[in-house]
């Protein structure tokens, strides 16, 4: 692969996203995290970061933060993902599939109503 | 965990949380030497020796201070049931080395598996991290190294939807153009 090339691209990719964020009105940061241990693994976290991750780019969220952490210390609930939207406090999903985390996606991320029956109640 | 490239992501993850700055991953695959290996080297906070005893066999002492899981050890056990070996050198304040090593066409080596989710889930999951990815095969060589990428985007997190799409079919593209043929799957046809 022509790499000087690929990183010219990317520039261009830069570019895109600063004008996007321009336009954009500051709409308070989201963030997700998910819980990337040894357990979270073995039940799949990968598959489950991957899932949002294909989300972003299939909707174009641009404000979405996304980053994995270690253990979350509640390995029965595995694959586990934490939902932080501006202020709020943080929401925690348990045993998240990637059709689950295509849901909180939509329904949480985009739409602003948390996917209750996957709550795990602190 | 099925994929071996599972474990390398497990592996990985346990650098991250030794807060590594700076984490290099060899993967070797070599049908001529019929060696399938990875190297994950990092810059972290490192082990004493007591602490890599305990993290390579669990149930060797009864200290519990510190949780420790079982990925290792059963990478490990993986690794010499297919005629390969397990390492973890370490030292305080240095960092970390850990090599893995199967023989290839071992009938109970595990798959690699996908490689390719392995990388994009480190590099993007933790963008603090300066992440050089490599993959050797007969074919030839791919590295990714993230500090150009980072550098370009200035400031433009990895997670932005056009970047994510790039990251993606750089590495994709990158380990396809040199993964080795199965043989058995050429047979098969």
């Amino acid at each position: 692969m022509d790499k000087v090339k690929s990183l010219e691209d990317l520039k261009k990719l830069r570019e895109e996203a600063l004008q996007k964020r321009k336009i954009k009105a500051t709409s308070g940061q989201i963030e997700i995290i998910v819980g990337m241990g040894t357990v979270g693994i073995a039940a799949g976290a990968r598959e489950t970061l991957k899932a949002i991750l294909d989300m972003i780019e299939k909707e174009n969220l641009s404000d979405v933060i996304v980053r994995q952490t270690g253990n979350i210390g509640l390995d029965s609930w595995e694959p586990i993902v934490q939902v932080v939207v501006g202020d709020s406090p943080k929401v925690t999903y348990g045993k998240v599939n990637p059709e689950i985390a295509r849901r909180i996606v939509s329904e949480h991320v985009m739409g602003g109503t948390p996917v209750k029956q996957f709550v795990i109640e602190a | 965990m099925r994929e071996l490239a599972l474990h390398l992501l497990d592996i990985a993850e346990n650098s991250i949380s030794a807060r590594a700055k700076n984490i290099t991953i060899t993967v070797t695959e070599s049908l001529v030497e019929d060696r399938l290996r990875f190297v994950v080297e990092d810059d972290g906070s490192g082990m004493s020796p007591e602490m890599i005893a305990k993290v390579v066999d669990p149930f060797v002492t009864s200290r519990t201070t510190r949780k420790v899981g079982l990925g290792i050890p059963l990478l490990k056990a993986a690794a010499e049931a297919s005629n390969g070996f397990f390492k973890l050198q370490s030292q305080p304040g240095k960092g970390t080395v850990v090599e893995v090593e199967f023989q290839r066409s071992h009938i109970d080596r595990m798959p690699l598996g996908d490689l390719a989710s392995t990388f994009i889930t480190l590099l993007i999951g933790s963008p603090e991290v300066h992440w050089v990815l490599n993959y050797i095969t007969d074919n030839g060589s791919y590295t990714f190294d993230d500090e150009p990428v980072k550098a370009v985007l200035d400031g433009v997190p990895l997670c932005e939807p056009s970047v994510i799409a790039y990251i993606r079919q750089e590495i994709r593209e990158g380990i396809q153009a040199i993964q080795p043929t199965e043989p058995s799957l050429i047979l098969a046809k």
